[in-house]
């Protein structure tokens, strides 16, 4: 048998296919849809059933996505600090981080991963509520039903199920919702990501399944997860409307996140929108990327930055200026100073809060439990007092 | 007595309609659906069919399609639907059209519906009911007849309920579609055409919504107290009559919910008879029995007269129809076990020749 190297995934793809069907079906792009090169100049790549986003949605997406990238520095040398147990970090994916937020309404909700933090910061959560679950605090450190965000889920894939009947749900109650639901390139695979998409299909949810092919599922390439020609192809089995971006350019996530959401909205069904990105950082800060990629295929990555795409393009078209950049980037090292601050203070836990919400009313073995804790503590705190 | 001085007779009153545990059910459903409009009932073949049991019968057609509907053929698909339709605000009754249906949908229930209300501090509610037509006795092919419920009792988070009677049937149903948490609605198959009556429309609602955790003694005897819950209570209470042959008195308590466990009524009826089996149809090994004899050795040792002994399936992969009586525990093995408990107070010496050979074997 021989070793197949996987491809190296530096390159977007680029064959176009004979027939070109386009967004107006089910079918994706044949190439990721771009509307900014590498460079930060406006291109046309399949852009054209896309409206560009508003210069103050662009501007926008700048600052957020300058103030995420930081948030998410910091937190993984909060993690190597051993201030957070893990984190796994997105940097790199800011355009799909921040894209995806920006494209929902007030009254949306979003069903992310673990690796979604940068988006939950962007869409407003407390980033210490965001934290407290690697913290190691609790499960799930912000309110879902007042964030209208779902907790993150480490079971890849289990809730974008739940955003199909979420999404539903809403929908038979008369709500406008839209659920923004997250997935990674390798829960693809997962049974549930099948589920999800035939029960959204068939009960028209309005969800948007937002795909980060960040290329690796921990070490494992995109090659070994599929032989698909693209993650965005896997909708049109199940009658949902596709589509594949360049996910580093956060004009085009714009562009196809604003369409999703409103094709969403309109009671049309739910789109699969994948993202072609790239993950920087190892898995977590447990992880050593170096055992499965070059440096090589990192450092092309890093050249489609999409922060400095985007500011490229938004400095050329007198967007923004230096004083604006230097502004937000200020604006970001507070952000992240305030976020320093604010974990050097541990919250006290309750103990006794362990028998809480395992149901709405403690069973009675429950509550044997809960004196048995108790009287330990007391012992304990007895015993330290003599 | 005279014809004149006759008082006119009280009617009699009529005696209760008799209907089958699955028309409990779907009355049960029915009644649930009628007083909040936010319970939906879907599943595989729950709609236009009724539901391969036919327990849904007609729900679809009198309720409407957004009440009760089919959906794709996936397990883990239906429960995390329903996950996603309770934070909407419905309360979803979906059911595994059989037992081992269940099992792809396990991450679900295990990692999700378990756990939401704890991994969110309280703030998501997930008020699921999961319907499971469970155990055999019907002469099911395989994948058909296996009792899961011990998957979900060592679950916490989640309540476990079995009926045994056609009224539980009814009542825990709708106590368990009212409950705030999600329940694992266990239906002993082989009990769906069983018959009896439910409570009349009119009771009041402390009738119907207060068995959850409280077992019930149906049966009282002064001599052993068997345990057993949903598809062995008609086993247990057949021993105990056939028992009273043989002298012993017998007590019979039908668990209900097995989660919460009611160890106040186990313990109290063995505190009074000395003695205690378990009967379950499930395989014995890590199984709910264990849990029991357990509980019941550690909170009433010094009452016990005997160890608690089980009687349950056979730890194999549950048989071919034709073989399927052999694995049910029956009448006798429940009187075999009965005899087993140190009537005239000497060594139980069943296990003594295996332990000398190197008998590694488990549970009898």
């Amino acid at each position: 048998m021989t070793t197949q190297t996987p491809q190296m995934s530096t390159q977007l793809p680029q064959t176009v296919p004979a027939d070109r069907p386009f967004a107006r079906g089910l079918m994706p792009a044949p190439i990721p849809v771009q509307f900014l090169d590498e460079t930060g100049h406006r291109v046309q790549a399949f852009t054209d059933d896309y409206a560009e986003p508003s210069s103050e949605q662009l501007v926008a997406a700048y600052g957020a996505m300058v103030i995420g990238r930081r948030f998410d520095i910091q937190a993984t040398a909060l993690a190597k600090q051993g201030r957070l147990a893990v984190y796994p970090p997105s940097r790199g994916q800011e355009a799909c981080q921040i894209g995806s937020m920006l494209a929902l309404s007030e009254g949306d909700w979003a069903f992310p991963t673990y690796r979604d933090s940068m988006a939950l910061v962007t869409r407003g959560l407390d980033p210490i509520e965001v934290l407290a679950s690697p913290r190691g605090f609790t499960h799930c450190g912000y309110d879902p039903m007042v964030t209208r965000t779902a907790p993150q889920c480490t079971p890849l894939a289990t809730q974008l199920v739940h955003a199909a009947g979420f999404a539903y749900g809403e929908r038979r109650k008369g709500r406008p919702t839209v659920a923004m639901a997250f997935v990674g390139d390798g829960a693809t695979s997962e049974g549930d990501f099948h589920e999800a998409l035939n029960f959204a299909a068939v009960f028209k949810s309005p969800v948007v399944f937002l795909c980060q092919n960040n290329q690796y599922a921990i070490s494992v390439p995109l090659s070994k997860q599929t032989a698909a020609p693209s993650l965005g192809y896997k909708g049109i089995g199940y009658g949902i409307a596709s589509e594949q971006v360049d996910g580093n350019d956060a004009m085009a996530m714009l562009a196809v996140l604003n369409k999703a959401v409103a094709h969403a909205r309109s009671g049309q069904g739910p789109v699969l929108v994948e993202a072609h990105t790239y993950r920087l950082d190892a898995h977590t800060n447990a992880d050593d990327a170096t055992r499965y990629r070059g440096s090589d295929e990192v450092d092309d990555w890093l050249h489609r930055d999409p922060v400095a795409r985007l500011e490229a393009w938004l400095r050329s078209e007198g967007h923004i200026d230096d004083a604006f950049v230097a502004s937000v980037a200020k604006e970001a090292e507070a952000f992240a100073a305030d976020v320093r601050n604010r974990l050097s203070v541990d919250p006290v836990l309750d103990p006794m809060s362990l028998f809480d919400n395992v149901f709405a009313t403690p069973t009675p073995q429950l509550l044997e439990q809960r004196a048995m804790v108790q009287a330990e503590l007391e012992a304990e705190a007895e015993e330290a007092n003599r | 007595m005279t014809l004149t001085a006759a008082a006119p007779a009280a009617p009699a009153a009529p005696a209760p309609e008799q209907i089958t545990m699955s028309g409990a059910i779907n009355r049960a459903l029915r009644d649930a659906m009628t007083a909040d409009p936010d319970v939906v009932v879907f599943g595989e073949d729950v709609g236009t069919l009724g539901g391969v049991f036919r327990v849904t019968d007609g729900i679809s057609r009198d309720f409407g399609e957004d009440r009760c509907f089919d959906t794709p053929l996936a397990e883990s698909g239906i429960v995390g639907f329903a996950v996603g339709m309770a934070m909407a605000g419905f309360r979803p009754v979906i059911e595994m059209q059989f037992d081992a249906f269940a099992y792809p949908a396990f991450e679900q229930i295990a990692s999700h519906v378990a756990k939401m209300r704890n991994r969110t501090s309280g703030k998501v509610n997930l008020p699921i009911v999961i319907r499971v037509p469970f155990a055999g006795g019907i002469g099911g092919v395989e994948h058909h007849c296996d009792s899961s419920e011990a998957y979900y009792a060592h679950t916490p988070g989640l309540k476990v309920v079995t009926p045994a009677t056609v009224a539980d049937a009814y009542t825990l149903l709708r106590e368990a579609i009212n409950d705030p948490d999600p329940v694992i609605f266990m239906e002993p198959k082989r009990l769906y055409w069983s018959k009896g009556s439910i409570p009349e429309a009119a009771a009041p609602d402390a009738e119907i919504f207060d068995s959850f955790g409280r077992a019930a003694v149906r049966r009282e005897g002064t001599d052993v107290t068997l345990v057993a819950y949903g598809p062995s209570l008609d086993v247990a209470l057949e021993a105990a009559t056939a028992a009273q042959d043989e002298g012993w008195s017998v007590e019979v308590v039908d668990l209900r919910t097995i989660v919460p466990f009611d160890d106040e009524t186990v313990v109290a009826s063995v505190r009074r008879t000395g003695r205690c089996v378990v009967v379950h149809e499930a395989q014995g090994f890590a199984g709910v029995g264990a849990e029991i004899a357990a509980r019941v050795q550690e909170r009433a040792f010094h009452s016990l007269q005997a160890p608690v002994l089980r009687v349950t399936g056979l730890d194999i992969p549950y048989p071919a129809p034709k073989l399927e009586h052999l694995h049910r525990p029956g009448v006798e093995r429940v009187l075999d076990a009965i005899a087993r408990l140190q009537w005239d107070d000497s060594p139980d010496t069943r296990f003594m020749a295996g332990a000398a050979n190197g008998n590694k074997g488990g549970a009898a």
